[in-house]
């Protein structure tokens, strides 16, 4: 049975319907991850013991009638989420030892309601790039183009989901790292509204910014996995405390009414013309379907960049102090003294991209630079959010590409940190003001998958799913899957 | 702004992070890059304006101040690379 080009939802129901079960899917995917992935290193950790059972598990309760939301769907997870047992390396050497006693909310949740963990997937050293190739554990390739990057910081997870690996896996967004990899790799990703997910348990880089969210092959199944990974957790003081939505209910509204804004900041004349026709043509295939398109002005949106790179390196310099080699993580040999134990433990278990950014954050937060760098980078992140305030008066939705570009070759930026930055570059201010957002693919340049963004106002994320699955009802982009691997 | 060398050695002291004095220049360099595309912020024209910590603005919650049991030890202590009894070891700090 090919099951593999199958979307999550259409797992699902086939498990529903008996005609497969969880251990068949696990064991099915399981296989084409031991074939396939010599090639693309998505995977950190598989865990096919754990993942059998799970399954088994699954499969046990559904023979007496119980089910879960994602009951007996496999999944993985980006390796910054804990998993109780099972290593949790956050790309990183300093993590290469940690066995994490605890999992992450997220994990928990997901298990609950069902989810069968296949693994761990690579990403980004602690989720710091937009390439995959910072991490510890080598780069993940980009399964339309082994010579190509996957984008990152979430790559293992977006290239294990194009490649067919796995039905969908979990993913993290702090300045794009979800958006920009699915774009890449041509799959649907979804950043939630700041304080949808809990935090607990997921690696922190940059607090005000981090948010946990979905990565897949459609709209519909980010829907089905959102529904399992949100909700109030005590453990997270983040967390935002209002009633659930339900994101799976309103997924095939017609867009008739709907209001799309363009904001002209995200076509630069230098961006690549056919990423703009491609977002052009999304915007038309929208009003086809009874949306009305409107240009909106986003004009702070050029600083999101440079505010982001004060604040996201100043929080991750405190966030990543806790890593000393003394209570956990990788420690150095033979110190001389506490002081050696504590800097070389972190230069060796850091690798250059995160002790840069550690660096820069460092510096930014130090006496005589606080309000140069971090106190006015905080400001404009407040001319950032009320820019988007002021577009969603005019309309329900803005659209634009998710990346000015489609993948690239390994290494062609790799020591080119600010050129690196510039991939995020209309990702960020999402971030910044705490907005909901997905990438879904829609084009090919050159037998590459180009994505576009659509963003929400916060908490409509049922909106931007319901545009998107209308969008995937009509096209086809989201189902072209790489020839990587083959049929089988 | 650009960074020498001596001022990349005092952040990487405060970072707790060791650069030797062969990664100096090629790390002054690489962050003064960073530094001036941060420069931009300087344009803004933020008077007036109020910084934004939280993206939706909204405070803390706060819960009541009771202690929970953790009883983590146990499972925390084998984490370490060095420990005895309770405690974690590091090299001697008085001597």
């Amino acid at each position: 049975m090919n099951l593999h080009h199958h979307t999550l939802t259409e797992l699902k129901a086939m498990l529903d319907r008996g005609e497969v079960s969880a251990r068949e899917l696990t064991d099915y995917f399981l296989a084409r991850i031991e074939r396939l992935d010599g090639d693309l290193n998505s995977f950190v950790t598989v865990t096919a013991d754990q993942a059998r059972t799970e399954a088994d598990a699954a499969d046990a309760l559904r023979s007496k009638g119980k089910t879960g939301l994602l009951n007996g769907l496999p999944i993985a997870h980006k390796d910054i989420f804990c998993t109780n047992g099972v290593r949790t390396s956050c790309g990183s050497r300093m993590l290469d030892n940690f066995i994490s006693p605890y999992d992450a909310t997220v994990v928990e949740k997901m298990r609950a309601a069902g989810a069968v963990m296949l693994g761990k997937t690579n990403m980004d050293e602690f989720a710091m790039g937009s390439s995959n190739e910072t991490s510890f554990y080598g780069p993940v390739k980009n399964p339309w183009d082994l010579s190509r990057v996957p984008g990152g910081s979430s790559g293992g997870s977006a290239a294990a989901v194009a490649a067919r690996l796995a039905p969908a896996a979990t993913g993290t967004d702090t300045g794009g790292s979800i958006r920009q990899p699915a774009a890449l790799t041509g799959i649907t990703g979804l950043k939630p509204t700041y304080g949808t997910v809990s935090r607990w348990g997921m690696i922190a880089f940059a607090s005000s910014l981090d948010q946990a969210g979905p990565m897949a092959q459609s709209a519909a199944d980010c829907a089905l996995l959102l529904q399992s990974m949100v909700g109030h957790d005590d453990k997270d003081s983040t967390s935002l405390n209002r009633p659930a939505d339900n994101y799976l209910a309103d997924l095939d509204k017609p867009l008739t009414g709907l209001t799309v804004g363009l904001p002209e900041e995200f076509f630069p004349a230098s961006l690549d013309g056919r990423i703009a026709e491609l977002t052009r043509e999304t915007a038309r295939e929208l009003e086809r379907q009874g949306a009305r398109v409107v240009s909106v002005s986003l004009p702070s949106v050029k600083l999101s960049v440079p505010a982001y790179y004060v604040i996201a390196p100043a929080e991750a310099s405190s966030n990543l102090s806790r890593f000393d080699g003394v209570r956990y993580g990788y420690r150095c040999q033979n110190p001389v003294d506490l002081m050696d134990l504590y800097k070389r433990s972190r230069s060796e278990g850091f690798g250059d991209e995160v002790q840069r950014r550690i660096l820069v954050g460092t510096y930014a937060l130090s006496h005589g630079y606080y309000d140069a760098y971090y106190l006015r980078a905080q400001k404009v992140r407040r001319l950032i959010s009320d820019d988007f305030a002021r577009a969603f008066e005019k309309a329900d939705v803005i659209l634009g590409p998710t990346s000015p570009e489609v993948a690239f070759p390994l290494g062609a930026k790799k020591d080119d940190p600010v050129t690196m930055y510039m991939a995020d570059v209309f990702t960020i201010a999402v971030n910044l003001a705490g907005l909901p957002a997905l990438s879904m693919p829609a084009g090919m340049i050159d037998g590459l998958p180009a994505g576009v963004q659509l963003v929400g106002n916060y908490f409509r994320e049922g909106q931007i799913l319901n545009v998107a699955h209308r969008y995937q009802q009509a096209t086809d982009w989201h189902r072209q899957a790489p020839a990587f691997g083959g049929e089988q | 702004m650009a960074i020498d060398q001596d001022t990349v050695m005092k952040v990487a002291h405060l970072a707790r992070l060791h650069v030797s004095s062969e990664q100096g220049p090629a790390l002054a360099s690489r962050l003064s890059d960073i530094l001036n595309m941060v420069d931009e912020l300087a344009n803004a024209n933020v008077d007036q304006i109020a910084p934004l910590a939280h993206p939706l603005d909204v405070s803390q919650p706060l819960r009541a101040d009771v202690a929970e049991p953790a009883d983590l030890r146990d499972r925390v202590l084998p984490l370490a690379a060095a420990s005895e009894g309770s405690c974690f070891l590091v090299p001697r700090v008085i001597e």
